[in-house]
């Protein structure tokens, strides 16, 4: 695949996460322990040599950065103390702020919801979250049987706890809009 | 009676009821309290750190005010919620523009000064080891856990004190001195796939299963968390019909307060265990530790 190269992308990468890109000389720790490994297109170590090479568009429309679960195994483990998992997350920003479509569709989707929830009542409640996740998704059916199980064990709860003061719930999602 | 904060965080609520329950009784007993903050929000969890860094330090950084204002110290029980907590704490006091601009958001200081720490470290600092041998009325003979710390509370940026990131120990000790005969393996802070648990299942599956594989393989017969995100996914991901996978695992996951609840003999238990997906109570009669 040939990329259109961004020369700025290493520097803008750097200031926005605060972490040393251009310390990573490819040891591949990073790599060995993600978990998550074996379903990436692109590994942790290449993220970051994509970084250098300016090669944005790639990384942006990869697998990689939304299947990143965010463990910090990667953080923990680097030699030159680079975080890894805090690369993944501005690489994941920049992707949402320019309008590139996600390979994984449904994974930002989801957060998406998730924050949708909290906006609203300020705590997570399931049948929200559930409910807007599996419209939007188009998903309805997985996991029916187990949200059963869960509702009658009480692990769902069918009215949200929502907190008092959504004034300041609302101003803090109007001013943190990207 | 010491008083710490407490930050439930919202699987409390719901998923997890018997973490925040069992966490608060046995705090109780050790002599100390855990009081919530007021009108507390939820953290953000993994969704707001992973699409919008400010709201990632905004939404915590509410929480902050208010662990300022009651100003103990704060105790947070959940792994998520610690993690993103401690990090915005961290960011917070170390990066004046940040924390002025969440100031403004938030309408109050968010740097918060007091320590943010789990129940593992209260347990470590307020009784230590020997004294809680002392408390225990009934040993947990017949248990065999692995300890199951999950990734985030052990390694959040590598923050978590006195103990080490890749493999941490206290839970392991704590465990032993109630009695247990816990087993050593090398997954203790292996990642269990939580935040992709409705999104990618089937990668979970397999995370969830070499985990469940590697816990039986070292001889065990239960696994203790202090994540409720890991708890409610090895549950939820570990029976065969769920996942169409070829092996079928049905052992039980404690949070690790629930096993101090029982051998410290509280009375409540019961109700604790019959909340799980994965139902202890056969493992709990076998062991002879039912009442």
């Amino acid at each position: 695949m040939i990329n259109s190269l961004c020369s700025s992308l290493e520097k803008e990468v750097e200031e926005r996460s605060g972490e040393k890109v251009r310390l990573c000389y490819q040891c591949g720790k990073c790599s060995n322990g993600c978990l998550f490994n074996f379903a990436m297109d692109i590994l942790p170590h290449q993220v970051m040599k994509l970084v250098q090479y300016g090669q944005k568009e790639r990384l942006l429309r990869s697998h990689t950065i939304w299947l990143c679960a965010a463990c910090e195994t990667c953080t923990a483990r680097c030699p030159n103390d680079i975080d890894v998992a805090r690369v993944m997350d501005t690489l994941r920003q920049m992707a949402l702020e320019e309008g590139v479509k996600p390979s994984e569709r449904i994974i930002p989707l989801f957060h998406r919801c998730f924050l949708g929830n909290i906006k609203v009542t300020g705590r997570i409640s399931e049948p929200i979250l559930m409910g807007s996740y599996k419209t939007l998704s188009g998903d309805l059916f997985t996991d029916m049987e187990l949200a059963l199980e869960m509702l009658k064990k009480g692990k769902i709860k069918l009215l949200p706890s929502v907190i008092k003061n959504r004034r300041e719930l609302r101003r803090i999602f109007k001013e943190t809009r990207p | 009676m010491k008083e710490y904060s407490y930050f439930p965080g919202c699987s409390q609520l719901s998923s997890a009821e018997e973490y925040g329950i069992s966490a608060q009784e046995v705090s109780e007993a050790l002599g100390f309290r855990l009081k919530a903050l007021p009108d507390w929000n939820c953290c953000g969890a993994s969704s707001a750190h992973m699409t919008n860094h400010l709201l990632s330090l905004a939404l915590p950084g509410r929480n902050l005010v208010l662990a300022r204002q009651e100003g103990r110290d704060l105790v947070v029980i959940c792994a998520a919620c610690y993690h993103n907590l401690k990090s915005a704490q961290m960011e917070l006091l170390s990066d004046e523009a940040a924390a002025h601009r969440v100031e403004e958001i938030v309408g109050s200081d968010p740097r918060f000064e007091g320590r943010i720490v789990t129940l593992l470290d209260v347990l470590a600092e307020e009784l230590g080891l020997d004294d809680m041998e002392g408390r225990v009325k009934s040993k947990l003979e017949g248990l065999r856990p692995v300890s199951y710390y999950g990734c985030l509370m052990a390694r959040p940026r590598g923050i978590m004190e006195d103990d080490d990131p890749d493999n941490p120990a206290f839970m392991d000790r704590l465990l032993s001195v109630l009695g247990a005969e816990v087993k050593n393996w090398s997954y203790k802070t292996d990642c269990c796939g939580g935040s992709l648990s409705l999104t990618r299942p089937d990668i979970v599956a397999s995370l969830v299963n070499r985990l469940f594989e590697a816990a039986e393989e070292a001889g065990a017969n239960c696994m203790v968390t202090a994540c409720p995100m890991c708890l409610a996914n090895l549950e939820m991901r570990q029976s065969e019909k769920r996942l169409r996978y070829s092996l079928k695992h049905d052992m039980p996951v404690f949070f690790f307060t629930e096993l101090m609840g029982l051998a410290l003999g509280l009375e409540d238990v019961e109700d604790w265990f019959g909340r799980h997906l994965i139902d202890p109570r056969p493992l709990l009669a076998q062991a002879g530790l039912t009442r």
